[in-house]
């Protein structure tokens, strides 16, 4: 079974309001070193097989038809995913 | 004449709409997302709401419902449709209208009476209004942020595309206080707060917004004409 990951992120120019309540209660609880927070979507995709050119065009696809609203969103990566999957399952 | 009133799962905004339309004059007919069917009528309200698909973006996933299908072709062919808070996001993401609705710049879910200036009387939408006239409706939105590029903003105002614009504060951040947009022939209008909650005495803060309703019949009759 092969896994897709595929991370979107909102445009820089954007303001993400998400981002700028969690910088804001960062220091709140004593993380002081950091400036500026983004907040983005993380998607896991699944397939029967294994991830080929094909599965991967695919999931491009989908990224850039669904996944985001190119106006508000850039999608950063999409990949296979190597084993670092947080969600990965046995 | 005959106004559709799409209902999608989340939707609470639909009976309002439909009396809405009842009260104006109109006939409302209950559309369902799920049913590729416009049953013929002569205009489409997607009310407001929170559709299913909103986990992913606002409307993201109502723009692929069926029922969808039929109204980007019936507007793509001058079918009046207004879109009203998530069913402005509807045709964000479906690309009817430009731009993109985001949370709002404050984080905080907003519920208020409005004022509003109506800054184009040359909508299917807008038709019953003066030009410049100030109207006050309801909104209520978490995610009521307009965004576009500096591009796409210069020619919505150069366009005279800007339908509505804030008045009083701006209560979610959209960009140069935009509120409601048009596609470029007019009919298909999308805008933040809710005029089909300022249709009735003693219900919302007056009857401003039943010239949205009232416009849209009298496009139709001119049309029959």
């Amino acid at each position: 079974m092969g896994r897709v990951v595929i991370d979107v992120m909102p445009k820089p120019e954007i303001l993400d309001p998400q981002g700028k309540a969690v910088v804001g209660a960062l220091p709140r609880l004593g993380f002081d070193l950091f400036t500026s927070v983004r907040q983005g979507k993380r998607f896991e995709l699944e397939v029967a097989g294994d991830v080929t050119p094909e599965v991967l065009e695919q999931a491009r696809k989908a990224a850039e038809t669904l996944l985001s609203n190119p106006v508000i969103e850039d999608v950063v990566s999409v990949r296979e995913a190597t084993g670092d999957t947080a969600g990965a399952q046995a | 004449m005959k106004v559709g009133v799409v209902t999608f799962p989340g939707s609470l905004d639909d009976g309002d709409a439909r009396r809405a339309v009842t009260l104006a004059g109109g006939e409302a007919v209950a559309l369902w997302h799920a049913d590729a069917d416009l049953r013929g009528v002569d205009a489409v309200v997607l009310p407001g709401g929170f559709s299913y698909g909103d986990y992913l973006r606002c409307g993201a996933i109502a723009r692929f419902a069926p029922v969808m299908t039929e109204v980007v072709r019936a507007a793509e062919g001058g079918m009046p449709v207004l879109g009203i808070c998530n069913g402005f996001q509807v045709l964000c993401e479906s690309h009817l209208l430009p731009g993109a609705l985001v949370r709002n710049d404050h984080q905080k879910f907003v519920c208020k009476d409005q004022r509003l200036r109506v800054e184009q009387t040359g909508t299917a939408w807008t038709s019953s209004f003066t030009a410049g006239q100030e109207i006050t409706v309801p909104l209520k939105n978490g995610e009521g942020g307009f965004v576009a590029d500096t591009a796409t903003l210069d020619r919505l105002e150069g366009e005279g595309r800007v339908v509505f614009r804030y008045l009083d504060g701006n209560p979610n951040g959209s960009l140069r206080d935009i509120a409601g947009i048009s596609n470029d022939r007019g009919n298909v209008v999308g805008l933040m707060p809710h005029p089909e909650h300022a249709v009735e005495e003693l219900f919302g803060p007056g009857l401003d917004g039943l010239g949205l309703f009232t416009s849209v019949l009298s496009a139709g009759l001119e049309a029959i004409a």
